[in-house]
């Protein structure tokens, strides 16, 4: 696109059919943590175009690397795998410095975690957590061991497929999201209650990585490709910015 | 690849223009829930493991940041009232003089706090469901079309059953003037909803001295927590 947006500019409205309702009675524990009530919808301040900034100090040499990052006295068991990617706005622009963090359970589908009750074993080696900032180019990696399906307490024979959780923070604290990552050829993903709940085949490919032979690493590892896009900025033209002037636009304010 | 589809806007068939739109707006990436071990991926320690040097909590401030030290404190109830240990909450809040540390606020007259970045993460407690947040109290912002803003802190709630981030706004209930001229609590056209975005000072402090306010959310149900689309 032509034009860079200014540093101020707010962001599209969030296009809601591109996401779950919050109400989804599938997933069952949607039922009693879904608003009932219409959201209020702003138009955006400060508050909203404006988002924490982190700097690559911050992050540790094997935030990263899962493989690595929580090995005691070996590697871990499993599929070792790159997942890569990139962060991109609406509009195709690279969102740079946007923090990506990941945390998935291990190969035998059992996740570090002190609520987490699975047969599935522990992994002494693996944490199952990483963190990285995206480059110029809104680029980022990190390498890490497939993760398992598992069972879980939806109806009684629900499985999890395969997947990897994300949260991603942008340029601005609208475009903050969470989301969860699927693998390319999955059997589990189609009878998913949890992805399920996206809104169109559509939106449900994009949450699914396709498997990436260009990026594999030679007789080390298979590499799994997966990019996301945040919310866009929109342009302002003819318009009061978030900051600054008065109120010179005769605006229909009211409900209807 | 994934993540890329394209979404066409303008118009189909015979009314489009020759060769189709060129306005190519890509659909946001779906979300998904944080699911019940959101803990391990953004506060390990929670979830009962010590990875990374340097994590991301709940304390907002040092010792050398500018502002009047406070608490937030509360819990988080679902559709029949059920206290939920299970959520986490990011907040995001202008430094004691009113302004963001982001490049995009500049604000004339305001200075940055180099000791200040604003935001914060806290889990529900496993055991109590409480969550709180040590911070400072913020400045008031300049909204939009230069009418102020109350101070307030956003705030952005994750959870299992959540299928999508929930963001609401924390105001104070010692500001009751400035609350009362907000642009957005006055967009809230149900005036007893307006009371769900107050935080309660209390007469308790901190075990490190600051105000203690309370602000309990509701998801659903009686006196549901307004939530906005932003």
């Amino acid at each position: 696109m032509g034009r860079d947006p200014q540093p101020d500019a707010e962001f599209m409205m969030r296009d809601t059919t591109s996401h779950p309702p919050a109400y989804t009675p599938q997933y069952k524990t949607s039922v009693l943590r879904s608003p009932r009530l219409a959201l209020i919808s702003l138009q955006h301040s400060l508050s909203e175009v404006t988002a924490p900034v982190f700097r690559a100090e911050e992050l540790g040499p094997k935030d990263n690397d899962l493989i690595l990052n929580y090995a005691k006295d070996g590697l871990p068991v499993g599929e070792r795998i790159v997942v890569h990617g990139y962060v991109h706005d609406q509009l195709g622009r690279p969102v740079r410095n946007a923090l990506v963090e990941v945390w998935q359970c291990n190969a035998s589908g059992r996740y570090r975690h002190k609520k987490d009750q699975y047969i599935g074993a522990l992994d002494p080696n693996f944490g199952g957590c990483g963190r990285m900032l995206t480059d110029e180019n809104g680029y980022y990696a990190y390498r890490t061991i497939k993760p398992g399906p598992y069972p879980w307490r939806n109806r009684v024979n629900d499985w999890r497929p395969a997947h990897i959780h994300y949260a991603i923070s942008g340029d601005g604290w609208v475009q903050r999201l969470i989301t969860q990552m699927y693998f390319e050829g999955d059997p589990l993903i189609r009878s998913c209650p949890i992805l399920g709940v996206a809104p169109s085949e559509e939106q449900i490919r994009g949450l699914i990585a396709l498997q990436d032979i260009s990026a594999f690493v030679q007789l080390d590892s298979r590499a799994y490709r997966f990019d996301i896009v945040l919310r866009g900025h929109r342009a302002t033209l003819f318009e009061n910015r978030v900051q600054g002037g008065s109120d010179t636009t005769a605006a229909k304010g009211g409900a209807q | 690849m994934s993540g890329t589809e394209q979404h066409r806007h303008g118009l189909e068939g015979p009314y489009a223009a020759p060769g189709g739109s060129s306005l190519v707006v890509r659909r946001e990436t779906a979300s998904q829930t944080a699911g019940p071990y959101v803990h391990i991926g953004l506060a390990p320690q929670q979830a009962g493991f010590d990875i990374f040097e340097n994590d991301f909590g709940n304390v907002l401030v040092s010792p050398e940041t500018r502002g009047e030290r406070i608490r937030i404190e509360g819990r988080v109830f679902d559709g029949i009232g059920t206290v939920l240990k299970d959520v986490l909450i990011e907040i995001w809040q202008a430094n004691g003089e009113g302004r963001y540390a982001h490049p995009a606020d500049r604000q004339a007259g305001k200075s940055l706090d180099p000791h200040f970045r604003g935001w914060g993460r806290a889990c529900t407690d496993f055991e109590s469901g409480l969550y709180f947040f040590d911070t400072i109290k913020p400045g008031a912002v300049e909204g939009r079309n230069g009418r102020t803003m109350a101070p307030h802190i956003n705030a952005w709630i994750v959870a299992r059953g959540i299928n999508i981030g929930l963001n609401t706004r924390i105001y104070f209930s010692d500001e009751a003037a400035a609350n009362a001229k907000d642009p957005v609590i006055n967009l809230i056209e149900w005036e007893s909803r307006r009371k769900t975005l107050v935080a309660e000072r209390t007469d308790r402090k901190s075990e490190g001295g600051a105000a203690v306010y309370r602000f309990d959310i509701r998801l659903q149900g009686e006196d549901e927590t307004v939530f906005f689309d932003v």
